[in-house]
Formats: C-alpha cells, sequence, structure tokens
C-alpha cells in the first residue's frame, strides 16, 4: 500500500535538488540554503546542487570576511562530500556572464566508494540546456 | 552627488538606474553585492568602460574581499577604498543617494 510505503522511510528515496541563484552575503538565502542541505542529508535522499544565474558566486574561490564581520561560509561546501553530496552543477553561461571560469572556483571533491574511494571533483560545469534536462528529472526541488 | 549601490547587476537594473541618472563629475561607490559590477570581462562590463571617465567609480575593498574578488580582477579606473576612505566620500559630498 502507498500509505505503508510511505511510512516505511529509508526505502523511499526521492531525488532532492537545491536550486542556488543568489550571491553569499549580501543575502541570507545563500546560507540558509547550505543549512538545509546539511539538514536534509540526514534524510538519505538522493541530494544535487544546482548553482546559476548569481549563485555560481556561492563557489568563488578565496573568499576572506574578517572585514565585514560575517562567517565566511564557504569552507562548508568543501565538506559537503562527506554527508555524500557529491554533485553539484554549475551552469557554464552563468559563469560567462560574470568573466568567472573553473578556475575562479573552490576545489570541492568526494571519495567514490563505489571506485575504491578515488577523490572525485563534486562540481560539474554543465551548459544551461544540459542543467534544464537535471531540474527535470528531480522529485523535489527547493529553490533558494 | 555620491551614489552607493549594494546590489548585483546581474540580479536588480539598481546599478543601470544609479549610471541612467547620475551627472558628470559624480562619485558611485559600489558596496556589498553592488562590487560585482566592477569585475573586468563580464556582461555588464562594458557599461563602465563607456562612461569614459565621467564618473568616478570606486568599491568597497572588504566587500571585495569577503566575495573573494581580487583587485587586479577590476576593470581599469576603479579605486578601491576602505571604510575610512568609504566615510571620506561620504564628507566629500554635499548629498548621498543610496541606491536600493
Amino acid at each position: 500500500m502507498a500509505m505503508e510505503e510511505e511510512f516505511s522511510g529509508s526505502d523511499v528515496q526521492k531525488k532532492f535538488l537545491y536550486v542556488n541563484r543568489r550571491a553569499p552575503y549580501g543575502t541570507i538565502y545563500a546560507l540558509e540554503s547550505l543549512e538545509v542541505v546539511l539538514i536534509g542529508a540526514a534524510f538519505d535522499q538522493d541530494v544535487s546542487l544546482a548553482f546559476f544565474d548569481d549563485g555560481v558566486y556561492q563557489l568563488v574561490r578565496d573568499q576572506d570576511t574578517s572585514a565585514i564581520g560575517m562567517k565566511n561560509f564557504s569552507p562548508t561546501y568543501r565538506a559537503l562530500g562527506d554527508y555524500e553530496v557529491t554533485r553539484l552543477y554549475v551552469e557554464k553561461e552563468s559563469l560567462d556572464e560574470r568573466g568567472l571560469s573553473s578556475d575562479d572556483l573552490l576545489e570541492i571533491t568526494y571519495e567514490d566508494e563505489d571506485d575504491d574511494w578515488a577523490e572525485k571533483p563534486s562540481i560539474r560545469i554543465v551548459e544551461r540546456s544540459e542543467l534544464t534536462e537535471i531540474m527535470a528529472k528531480q522529485d523535489v526541488i527547493l529553490s533558494f | 552627488m555620491l551614489h552607493t549601490v549594494n546590489k548585483s547587476p546581474f540580479e536588480k537594473t539598481t546599478f543601470e538606474s544609479c549610471l541612467n541618472h547620475a551627472r558628470p563629475g559624480d562619485a558611485v561607490l559600489l558596496i556589498e553585492d553592488g562590487i560585482y559590477a566592477a569585475v573586468k570581462g563580464t556582461a555588464v562590463a562594458d557599461r563602465i568602460a563607456g562612461l569614459n571617465g565621467d564618473l568616478s567609480l570606486y568599491a568597497l575593498g572588504p566587500d571585495l574581499a569577503a566575495r573573494g574578488i581580487q583587485e587586479t580582477a577590476l576593470c581599469d579606473g576603479i579605486s578601491v577604498v576602505d571604510y575610512g576612505g568609504f566615510v571620506d566620500l561620504v564628507a566629500e559630498h554635499d548629498v548621498t543617494q543610496t541606491w536600493l
């Protein structure tokens, strides 16, 4: 029965996509999204993150917030692999519009349990058309 | 007049509207997410190049550093100021218009 399936918990796995479209620090969206991702990671779902529009700024390397009195939360993205969040899709067109390339982004990796724990990059640069398809395959999309 | 802009030019029209309403000789200080307008090689960088020095452009250093934007990544003609420089700019101009 559908109801029993709902309540059995762990064997119901949905595809969750967190959509990040805001720059860090100017608003609270980026930090809130990251917090929800970390909380949601406890529920053993299929989680991936998308970064486009100003959201790509969240992943820019060498952030130093010491002079603005806010917490630099960018190192936390590097911990996502430990929470089995291993797919961070970054839209190429959004990078291009902002004069950024993959070299400007944080190095974020995860250990692939299906490949002898080999260290692999979590960031995947995707074209807009590809990102559209990724979004279409989700069960749940949470937008920040 | 001093103008301050604190929104990303990719998300809001604030920066564009500021430039459209500023007069030659005015100063524009980019703060918070507004600093993204100062970066060269972006889709809006031509807008700054087209000003031909009519405006004095500034970016707040602490907001650049927080966002990982190096001073070497800025368009030509943009001066980086610290909080003290922010205060000096306000003191030097009779009126400050805050674009939100």
